[in-house]
């Protein structure tokens, strides 16, 4: 547990410090988000329909932005063959590395969409649930990205690859987000089963996702 | 305690770097690995380490704890030393202390590495030689039995060398165990010497 945290605190702490990158999907999302009423124009009835799918893709793509650093830089200083030579297994220490990584750009992304959702026409309090379905849904973009950032550790510039390699596993998280989202702002269908099974989907990353990068790590090692 | 090689073979990018290796290491022996440039030295200790995949043969320790890898009992000082720059050189060894080890505090290790003055230094100003006494202060930080060192003595002045011997002497006397790649003497009188590439 102490490894966990002092981990943890660590992550998010070189995250928030100069270069670490924390805000830089956040800044990301924020552009995408003001760029598009003006490329659409001031149709807000057209902005109220396409609202939370622009924010969902807004935050899939600023979620993908820091992805590769996740292990780049722990490779590069050989900070990742000591955190291989702990006691807490590879699995454990991937998925803190995960956490803190969500924590320091999946979360800031939950906290700015209701503000942003106004500049597309979405009421505040429909916003609060769109900010829920970023919320419940973000980890799993998190969890993907994070075998993906595994797999891609080796390789210089290995950011492109690492897109092309985990965006086609994010469309049923971004499926059920837009739907959710979509069921909270326009009253389009049910909110609940697009809502659990975004969760489900989270869930399912949160386990399944550290074991696979952990694979990736070790097979990486030769 | 005994650490144990037998016939260990490496190969890295489908290329042969070491075949049929035995050695036998007890506690409070220490092993200095010499061989030209790419004989493997430095395979050798990263595959003790548990980094790289032994190809065929076996590594074990025989009277340690049989349940915990190997690589968890050692320490691997390499070429990298895995400090952020924007972290201060206090924080950077604690955060080792705390995930490797127990958690205590580490001005007793920087002290003995004499870097307790620059405690509150990002890592990020440390000259070579500083980074690789405080590379050494985490060997220090979280107790091991086996240290496996990669060329310990580049960028280290004579002072620092001579304080690196004392403490590799005091770690053997502990009943610990050195495993060191190098090319010139590195302070190891009666190590034994293990040649690599002589095939």
């Amino acid at each position: 547990m102490r490894s966990f945290n002092t981990l943890l605190l660590r992550d998010v702490q070189l995250a928030t410090r100069v270069g670490g990158g924390a805000l830089m999907g956040a800044l990301f999302f924020l552009i995408v988000v003001t760029m598009t009423p003006f490329a659409i124009g001031p149709d807000l009835a057209l902005l109220r329909r396409i609202g939370p799918a622009i924010l969902w893709l807004g935050a899939l793509l600023a979620s993908l932005l820091a992805l590769d650093r996740l292990f780049a830089t722990d490779h590069d200083d050989g900070s990742l063959d000591l955190l291989m030579m702990a006691a807490m297994p590879l699995e454990l220490t991937v998925a803190t590395k995960a956490i803190a990584h969500w924590i320091t750009t999946g979360l800031p992304l939950v906290v700015i969409a209701p503000l942003l959702g106004l500049m597309l026409n979405v009421e505040l309090h429909a916003a609060g649930w769109l900010a829920l379905t970023l919320a419940a849904g973000t980890p799993a973009l998190t969890f993907i990205g994070l075998v993906g950032a595994a797999l891609s550790v080796a390789l210089r510039r290995g950011g492109l690859l690492l897109a092309v390699l985990v965006l086609p596993l994010t469309v049923p998280v971004l499926i059920f987000g837009v739907a959710a989202a979509n069921a909270a702002i326009l009253g389009s269908g049910p909110f609940g089963p697009p809502f659990t099974i975004l969760c489900a989907l989270s869930l399912a990353g949160l386990v399944l996702g550290p074991i696979a990068a952990a694979a990736a790590l070790r097979h990486g090692l030769e | 305690m005994q650490l144990k090689a037998e016939n260990l073979s490496c190969n890295r990018g489908g290329r042969e770097v070491f075949r049929n290796l035995s050695f036998g290491l007890k506690t409070g022996e220490a092993m200095v690995v010499t061989g030209r440039n790419g004989a493997g030295k430095s395979s050798l200790l990263r595959m003790i380490a548990g980094l790289v995949r032994i190809a065929s043969g076996r590594l074990s320790l025989e009277g340690g704890e049989p349940d915990i890898p190997i690589g968890e009992q050692a320490h691997y000082l390499g070429h990298q030393d895995a400090f952020k720059p924007t972290l201060t050189v206090g924080q950077n060894l604690q955060f080792w202390s705390g995930f490797l080890g127990d958690g205590r505090t580490v001005e007793g290790a920087l002290q003995a590495v004499d870097l307790a003055s620059l405690t509150d230094l990002p890592a990020a100003f440390l000259s070579a030689g500083q980074r690789r006494r405080l590379s050494i202060a985490r060997l220090l930080a979280v107790p091991r039995p086996i240290w496996l060192l990669d060329e310990p003595t580049s960028s280290l002045d004579a002072p620092s060398q001579q304080r690196l011997a004392e403490l590799m002497h005091v770690h053997l006397l502990d009943g610990g165990m050195i495993i060191a790649a190098a090319h010139g003497a590195i302070g190891l009188e009666r190590a034994r010497e293990l040649k690599l590439g002589l095939a």
